[in-house]
C-alpha cells in the first residue's frame, strides 16, 4: 500500500478485501509517519499503545463480520490542544509539556467510536495562537511542500500531517483561520464547520466564542466522512447544536448547475497577484459548472481585525488565567508566596505570543476600557454577521481567497505581530460570524506555492459547502 | 493610541504575569501598535448596534438543561495526578496564612 496517498475509502477497501489488517496498516503508518517526521517536526507525540488498541478493535470488529464505523481503521492525527486521555497534551507550550489530560475530549471519543485510529499529536502554535506555527514551544512546523516555509497555523502540523502523508486525515482547531489557512499553505483540504456544530469538550479553550473543531484532509468526501462522525450536540458543551447531522455524502453528488455565488469585493483588493489568478481560475471553473457568479459586498470588512483581536484576547485573557501554577504540572522554582508562585509560573512557562495576548486581553477589559474596546467590537461583530446574513440573502454561497498570499518563508514575518495579525483577513470574518467555511486547494504558483480557495455558507449549510467542493474538486478544481 | 512602560507594568500586574525588562520594552512597542490599529473601529457609528457575545441560534438548538442525573466524575487521584505538588487529596500551594 501507499501510505502516502490513502483515503477513507481506500483503507475501507484494503481492510473488506484483507489487502491489510487494521494492525498492520497502523504499525505501517506510525513507521512512515516517525521516519518523516524531521523533516517536518509536525507531530509532537506519537500514540503507538492508544493506536494499535483501536487497530486492534477495528480488526475484531471485522473478523466478527461487523461494521467497523466510517473511520474503520484510519491513521488520524490530533492537534495537541484536543485533550487525549493517557497521551500527552502540550497546547504546544512549555508550561503544558508533561500534562496528560485525565479524559478525552468528545471529538476524541466519537472519532475512535467510528473506528478513527490516533497516531500522534500534531504540533501547532502555542495554545493555538498564531498564523504561521513558530510559536510552538517545541520548534516550528516545516511546510511539506517547500521545507524553508511555514505550514500556517495554528494548526500547522495537523495541515502538514495530511499533506506529507502521515495520516489520511486530521482534527485542528480554528478561532480565527488555524485550520483554514495552514490548510492553503500546505495544498489540503480544511473545513471550519459551523459554530456549535463540533462539541468543544476537551478542547483547551482560547477563545470560547469563536473556538471550533473542524478537519483536515487530502479529499473533500475525507472531511466530509470525518465531520459526519464527530458533528452533533453533546450535554456536555453547551454551546454545541442539536441541529441534525446531514448525510454529506448525498448532498455531494448534486451538480451545481443554478446556484448562485458571490464575490465578495473587499476580499479581493490587495491580493497577491498569482494567488488572484489562481482564484479566478477557480471561479472560472465553477461558472463553467453552471454557477451564477454574483458581484456581493460585505462592508465592514476592514473593521473585522480590530473587533477580532479584541474579542479574542479577552477571552485569551480570561481562560488562560487558569495556568497558575497550581494543579497543570508546571511551578516555578522561584515560588516562595502565592502571588509569586502565580507571576513566576506564567512569566517563565507562557511563550512571547501568548503573553502579547493575554496583556492585549487584560488591557483591553481593564478598568474604564471595557466600554470603549470590549463592548465596542462585540457590537462590531454584530455588523459584520449582518453583512454575510444580507449576502446570503442574495446568493447561496461565496467565494473568497483564504490568504492574500502563499506559504512564507521561516522568519519571516516574526518580528512583526500586527502584521502577522493583519493577514489573518479573510479568515477572521467567518469565525466572527460562526458559519461554515473551508478551504480547498486551489493550483500553485509557479514556484509550486499551494494556493486555497475558501467557500462559506449559511449556518449549518455544511451539506452545500461540501456540494461546491465536491463537484468542484471532481471537475479538477485542486488542480486549476 | 501609545502605551508607556509603565502601564505596561500595571497591565502585567492585573495578568499576574512576570515580565523581563526586556518584555515590558517589547510590549510597550507591540501593543502601542496593535491598539493604534484597534483606534480604526472609533471610525463606525454603533448605536443601537446590539453587541454579540455569542453565535446565537434558535432555542432549540442549544437548550443547556440536560437531565440532573448523578454521573460519574474525574475520581480524587485523577485530579491531582497533573498537580506540581499535591498531598492529602489536596492540592498544595506556598502559605498563605501565617500562624
Amino acid at each position: 500500500m501507499q501510505i502516502s496517498t490513502l483515503t477513507i475509502e481506500a483503507v475501507r477497501k484494503g481492510l473488506s478485501g484483507k489487502q491489510f489488517s487494521a494492525v498492520e496498516l497502523t504499525q505501517e503508518a506510525l513507521a512512515f509517519a516517525k521516519a518523516e517526521n524531521p523533516k517536518t517536526n509536525a507531530y509532537l507525540t506519537f500514540s503507538d499503545d492508544r493506536a494499535l488498541a483501536a487497530a486492534a478493535r477495528v480488526d475484531e470488529k471485522l473478523a466478527r463480520g461487523e461494521d467497523p464505523g466510517p473511520l474503520g481503521g484510519v491513521p488520524v492525527g490530533v492537534k495537541d490542544v484536543i485533550s487525549t486521555r493517557g497521551v500527552r497534551t502540550t497546547c504546544a507550550s512549555k508550561l503544558l509539556e508533561h500534562y496528560v489530560p485525565p479524559y478525552d475530549a468528545t471529538a476524541v471519543e466519537r472519532l475512535e467510536a467510528a473506528g478513527g485510529v490516533i497516531i500522534g499529536k500534531a504540533n501547532c502554535d502555542e495554545f493555538a495562537m498564531g498564523s504561521s506555527n513558530e510559536n510552538s514551544a517545541f520548534g516550528p512546523v516545516r511546510n511539506p511542500a517547500a521545507l524553508d516555509r511555514v505550514p500556517g497555523g495554528s494548526s500547522g502540523g495537523s495541515a502538514a500531517v495530511v499533506a506529507q502523508g502521515t495520516a489520511v486525515v486530521s482534527l485542528g482547531s480554528d478561532t480565527g483561520g488555524s485550520i483554514r489557512q495552514p490548510a492553503s499553505f500546505c495544498g489540503c483540504v480544511g473545513v471550519t464547520p459551523t459554530f456549535g456544530r463540533v462539541s468543544r469538550y476537551g478542547l483547551v479553550a482560547f477563545a470560547s466564542s469563536l473556538d471550533h473543531i473542524g478537519p483536515f484532509s487530502r479529499t473533500v468526501a475525507d472531511s466530509a466522512t470525518l465531520l459526519g462522525a464527530i458533528a452533533g450536540r453533546d450535554e456536555r458543551d453547551a454551546t454545541s447544536a442539536s441541529h441534525p447531522v446531514q448525510d454529506y455524502a448525498a448532498a455531494m453528488q448534486q451538480p451545481l448547475r443554478g446556484l448562485r455565488i458571490g464575490l465578495p469585493k473587499e476580499y479581493f483588493a490587495g491580493l497577491a497577484s498569482e494567488t488572484g489568478d489562481r482564484i479566478a481560475a477557480g471561479i472560472a471553473l465553477l461558472k463553467k459548472q453552471g454557477c451564477e457568479i454574483v458581484d456581493v459586498s460585505l462592508p465592514h470588512t476592514d473593521w473585522a481585525i480590530a473587533a477580532y483581536y479584541i474579542i479574542c484576547t479577552a477571552e485569551v485573557s480570561a481562560n488562560l488565567s487558569r495556568f497558575d501554577g497550581v494543579r497543570f504540572t508546571t511551578r516555578s522554582a522561584k515560588s516562595d508566596s502565592l502571588i509569586d508562585m502565580y507571576r513566576n509560573s506564567r512569566g517563565e512557562g507562557f511563550g512571547a505570543e501568548a503573553k502579547r495576548r493575554i496583556m492585549l486581553g487584560a488591557y483591553v477589559l481593564s478598568h474604564g476600557y471595557y466600554d470603549a474596546y470590549y463592548l465596542k467590537a462585540q457590537r462590531v461583530r454584530s455588523l459584520i454577521a449582518r453583512d454575510f446574513a444580507q449576502a446570503f440573502e442574495q446568493v447561496d454561497a461565496l467565494l473568497t481567497p483564504v490568504s492574500p498570499f502563499p506559504a512564507f518563508k521561516l522568519g519571516e514575518k516574526v518580528n512583526d505581530p500586527l502584521q502577522m495579525y493583519l493577514s489573518d483577513i479573510y479568515t477572521i470574518t467567518g469565525d466572527l460570524a460562526g458559519i461554515p467555511c473551508m478551504s480547498v486547494p486551489c493550483g500553485t504558483t509557479a514556484e509550486g506555492l499551494p494556493v486555497g480557495m475558501q467557500i462559506l455558507t449559511k449556518h449549518f449549510s455544511e451539506d452545500l459547502m461540501f456540494r461546491i467542493a465536491h463537484q468542484y474538486e471532481i471537475h479538477g478544481g485542486f488542480a486549476v | 493610541m501609545k502605551l508607556t512602560e509603565e502601564q505596561v507594568r500595571y497591565v502585567a500586574g492585573l495578568a499576574n504575569l512576570t515580565l523581563t525588562d526586556g518584555e515590558i520594552h517589547q510590549y510597550a512597542h507591540d501593543l502601542s501598535d496593535i491598539l493604534t490599529h484597534i483606534d480604526k473601529l472609533n471610525e463606525l457609528n454603533t448605536d443601537g448596534v446590539e453587541p454579540m457575545a455569542q453565535v446565537l441560534f434558535a432555542d432549540e438548538e442549544t437548550a443547556t438543561l440536560r437531565a440532573d442525573e448523578p454521573r460519574p466524575t474525574l475520581t480524587n487521584a485523577e485530579a491531582l495526578a497533573n498537580a506540581p505538588a499535591a498531598g492529602q487529596g489536596y492540592y498544595k500551594v506556598p502559605r498563605v496564612i501565617e500562624r
